[in-house]
């Protein structure tokens, strides 16, 4: 085997690895969120004489949320796929329509929990509403923690281009961001939608 | 209708493709705007609960499928394998501790002796 | 500018406590002085804190994780005594509050430091071995794994000196009084962030080991001509990575009472402290069988080696290693029967829970079984064995008895409970550590442990253990209700609380041979030296040298049976000879030792409210991180002439 021959067979190698464990972090940060959802379902009618989630919620505002973090992980394909292609180009836009994606869901989010606590229904207010700010604001850091991911990557491909490496981070990258979006269905309707309905 | 069409069309080949992202971002906006008019618009009465968790799932398994490539994965299908297993953990955690918590209100020591009585009544009546 | 911190909050207050700090203190100043007098900083730097080779760091968990134990058997000394001695006393030295203190850090302190270390070295040092491979996965994330349970380590001992206080909630700290109001001090803060600082690092490592055994398996080994022990590695991994995250949210949500006043386990304002007690053991039932699977898996490979014969039923015994793994998720309210679900709730999980121990069963006959027609040899990996079996097996039936909820409202709670325990994590988990560091530690050295010295160090430990806690399952049935400092003397228990204390002694004189075997082979070591496989073992960690290299296997030939280094030895005339490859292994590095660092300084920050300096904490992590990710040059590379020439010093010797 010549050494290009098996380098190429030894990436292949560790982006197996490399996904295969990505995947099963983010099998374990599922149970984290599973716990959150279990923590928010048991105390979600402890509003100790405080407002319930039909009270305080914002629903078309959370629809357009919820559209925006759909594009942006739409976005993050189109860059994935650009990764497939070794189209720098495509990487790039799809890259910067996905944090910019990102920053608008959070700031809505940002928005929610800073007018929530002006009127007095912060996270310290009632069991329901330490629940809603705790299983919302974790799946909020885990946007932050992508869109800090993103600049890096973003910073990689500009310094280092398109390699074995910087294409295993970006796959990565891209399983995270779809992840946070299949997280968001469930937050959006066991929160939100379920909370106006009751 | 020959059920191989819709497979080649939805399921079959790879999902790295520009094609397949769009099939999988129409469908899951169409399921999150359905879930939305569910609520917004009264659509179901007794069945809303229901059906808005039905089409949360549905959403995860096309964005399983269409954005995380779980159909993808040649060799031992680890991701697949550990995805159902760690959903059933989940489901188990989840629905075990609703089980749980919310039948240690069976012995809850601020109620009143008649309050007490008619909450256990209630819960014969449940068939707890 | 310095949170809470003060001199008055940070001084201990009792004197015990003091004198414990100050001793321990001590200590470490004499270490310090002897490594700087013997200038052997560099060495440790350079050879074991920055190495990426998951035997020195496998090395480096168990030392840790025996002073540990050292310093849970002084707790437990300390409890022993006032419960046979001080009891009842005006002015005991160890003051209830004190008492509340030293228990809940012992069953901390022996969970997490000592078993989940010993466990995760076991693993790191012999996995990566027995599967035919020169390294796990993920090396950097390995010692980042090290340095967070050593953070976590440290935190737990700082709470003594900085804070002079520990949690007097329990190992598992439940809300109320846990929570802010019952407990305003540092204590629980301290129990907080040292399990979730090193509860990060085990879920890391369990993800780390799983990808590990499914992707860098020998060419030819699948999943069944796995070794057993590396079975048990899944199995207990499995839970692992499903469950830390369990328990992660819950110390978080505990934290975010404690800190911001939410109100998810606080008695007032809609808060559910029972919520507290589900999440903990949902994550606390699976932790206990995290820690025996892999002590089964050690006992396995004992057995057929010490017997000479191939393991009993090898497929049941995977099964019933998933059976066993998959069934804990299902059983954690056992633990709070009388919390009050009802008739339903308890007899589902009581069934449950009786279920688990048919898999359970299946292994002891299979080991028994081996034993049967095989040539036993009575070594002290054997005698640990043996010791297990008949403990275990009391330790198990008295489980079934407590998953009975009709039993388990008479002796919840009480020192029945205790004895029962102790009684599975001794003589399971314990003796298996202790069994696979006999049977193993020729392999890393070279030389044997002495024999007479581990034979009395097992008998010590197992009279010492059954006196112990033999008389707590007596006065658990009698009604002694656990974490008391002292009953009632009419009652007429002392007695038996003496015995338990006599009990105890014998222990520390176990321990005290196993200290003194261990210095007493290393001076005696020629004579005690052995060959690279001393067992005549049957799978793949004989297969190397001693010492093993840092790359284990120089050539990776296919393997075609269960009982690999078995099927080689067969084989030997046959086997084709490979000829040596370059090799690339991790280069040291430092950011496992400063993420750790970090981390220590993210937890100590957030317990001690200074806000400036766990926001520094995190951005140095985040930092640290980032440059990791961006490390190019991270691999150093052994040319085939290297390999070959290494592997000629290493093999020369018994050629």
């Amino acid at each position: 085997m010549g050494a290009k021959s098996m380098s190429a067979a030894a990436d292949s190698a560790k982006l197996h690895r490399t996904s295969i464990g990505f995947w099963l972090y983010l099998m374990t940060d599922c149970m984290l969120f599973a716990s959150l959802f279990a923590t928010f379902a048991v105390l979600r009618t402890a509003t100790a004489d405080g407002p319930s989630g039909a009270d305080i919620f914002q629903l078309p505002l959370m629809l357009v949320s919820t559209v925006i973090l759909l594009v942006s992980s739409f976005a993050c394909g189109i860059a994935l796929i650009g990764l497939k292609n070794r189209n720098m180009v495509q990487i790039a836009w799809g890259l910067t329509a996905t944090f910019v994606l990102g920053v608008a869901f959070l700031s809505i989010e940002i928005y929610e929990f800073a007018h929530l606590i002006n009127e007095g229904y912060g996270p310290d207010r009632s069991a329901f509403l330490s629940a809603f700010f705790t299983l919302v604001g974790t799946h909020g850091l885990h946007i932050l923690v992508g869109l800090i991911w993103l600049a890096v990557l973003g910073w990689v491909f500009y310094k280092r281009g398109i390699n074995a490496k910087s294409g295993r981070q970006l796959t990565i990258f891209g399983m995270f961001w779809h992840f946070l979006d299949l997280v968001w269905i469930f937050v959006f309707t066991i929160v939100y939608l379920l909370g106006v309905l009751s | 209708m020959d059920l191989r069409i819709y497979y080649r069309l939805f399921v079959g080949g790879t999902f790295m493709t520009i094609a397949r992202y769009t099939i999988g971002f129409i469908l899951s906006l169409g399921l999150t705007l359905l879930a939305y008019a569910v609520v917004v618009y009264k659509l179901l009465d007794t069945w809303a609960v229901a059906a808005l968790i039905a089409l949360a799932i549905v959403q995860m398994i096309v964005q399983l499928i269409y954005f995380l490539h779980i159909s993808d994965e040649t060799g031992p299908r680890y991701k697949l394998q550990s995805f159902i297993y760690m959903a059933s953990l989940l489901v188990f955690l989840v629905v075990g501790s609703l089980w749980i918590m919310g039948h240690l209100n069976y012995n809850m020591m601020n109620m009143s002796p008649e309050q007490k009585d008619g909450y256990m009544m209630g819960e014969k009546d449940r068939g707890f | 500018m310095l949170g809470k911190l003060s001199w008055e909050t940070a001084l201990p207050q009792d004197i015990v406590t003091l004198g414990g700090v100050i001793m321990g203190g001590l200590g470490l100043l004499a270490v310090i002085a002897a490594m700087t007098y013997y200038k052997k900083w560099g060495w440790l730097w350079r050879h074991w804190l920055t190495s990426l080779d998951p035997k020195k760091i496998g090395i480096m968990y168990i030392a840790v994780s025996a002073l540990m134990l050292l310093r849970g058997l002084a707790d437990a000394a300390m409890l022993r005594a006032q419960q046979a001695v001080f009891a009842n006393m005006a002015d005991s030295p160890v003051s209830a509050d004190l008492f509340q203190q030293v228990f809940s850090a012992h069953g901390t302190i022996m969970i997490f430091f000592v078993a989940m270390g010993i466990i995760f070295g076991v693993i790191n040092l012999i996995m990566p071995l027995q599967i035919g491979a020169r390294d796990v996965a993920f090396p950097l994330l390995n010692a980042i794994s090290f340095w967070l349970f050593f953070a976590g380590m440290a935190l737990m001992n700082v709470s003594l000196a900085i804070g002079g206080e520990f949690s007097t909630a329990g190992w598992l700290a439940y809300p109320p009084l846990s929570g802010l109001e019952y407990s305003p001090g540092p204590g629980v803060d301290y129990w907080i962030w040292s399990l979730q600082v090193s509860g990060i690092g085990s879920l890391l490592s369990g993800v780390n080991f799983l990808v590990t055994i499914f992707t860098m398996r020998r060419k030819g080994m699948t999943l069944m001509k796995m070794p057993i022990f590396t079975w048990s590695v899944v199995a207990s991994m499995l839970l692992v990575v499903f469950v830390f995250p369990i328990l992660t949210v819950t110390l978080t949500l505990l934290s975010l009472d404690r800190t911001l006043e939410t109100h998810f386990f606080t008695s007032d304002m809609g808060g559910n402290p029972m919520m507290y007690v589900n999440l903990i053991w949902a994550w606390g039932h699976p932790e206990v069988y995290i820690l025996i699977l892999p002590a089964f898996g050690i006992f396995s490979e004992v057995v057929a080696a010490l017997c000479g014969k191939r393991l009993f039923g090898y497929v049941s015994m995977v099964w019933a290693l998933m059976a066993i793994s998959v069934l804990s998720f299902t059983v954690w309210l056992h633990h709070f029967f009388t919390m009050g679900g009802g008739a339903n709730v308890n007899a589902f999980f009581g069934i449950m829970t009786m279920i688990i121990a048919i898999p359970t069963g299946v292994k002891v006959f299979n080991w028994l079984f081996t034993m049967y027609r095989g040539r036993v040899r009575f070594d002290t990996p054997m005698l640990w064995f043996m010791g297990f079996v008949v403990t275990f097996t009391i330790g198990g039936v008295t489980g079934v008895m407590l998953a009975v909820p009709g039993i388990d409202f008479q002796v919840h709670n009480t020192l029945f409970l205790v004895a029962h325990f102790h009684n599975v994590i001794i003589g399971g988990v314990v003796f298996g550590m202790f069994a696979g560091y006999a049977y193993w530690f020729p392999k890393f050295t070279g030389f044997r442990l002495h024999e007479g010295l581990g034979k009395a160090a097992f008998w010590s430990w197992l009279i010492g253990f059954v006196l112990a806690f033999g008389p707590l399952y007596i006065l658990g049935f009698m009604g002694a209700v656990r974490r008391l400092d002292s009953y009632d003397p009419s009652l007429g228990w002392q007695g038996l609380f003496i015995v338990a204390g006599i009990g105890l002694l014998i222990i520390l004189l176990g321990v005290f041979f196993q200290v003194v075997q261990l210095a007493y082979s290393i001076w005696k070591r020629k004579e005690l030296a052995v060959g690279p496989d001393p067992w005549n073992g049957r799978t793949l960690e004989w297969a190397t040298p001693t010492p093993v290299p840092e790359y284990n296997f120089a050539t990776l030939p296919t393997v075609h049976e269960r009982d690999a280094f078995w099927e080689q030895k067969q084989e030997k005339d046959k086997a084709k000879k490979l000829s040596y490859e370059a090799i690339h292994l991790p280069k040291n590095t430092g950011y496992g030792v400063y993420v750790g660092a970090a981390s220590f300084v993210i937890g100590f920050a957030v317990i001690w409210h200074i806000w400036w300096l766990a926001l520094v904490g995190v951005a140095a992590t985040v930092i640290l991180v980032i440059m990791s990710s961006l490390w190019e040059d991270s691999e150093k590379e052994l040319s085939a002439k290297e390999v070959e020439s290494i592997e000629t010093k290493l093999w020369g010797q018994k050629a």
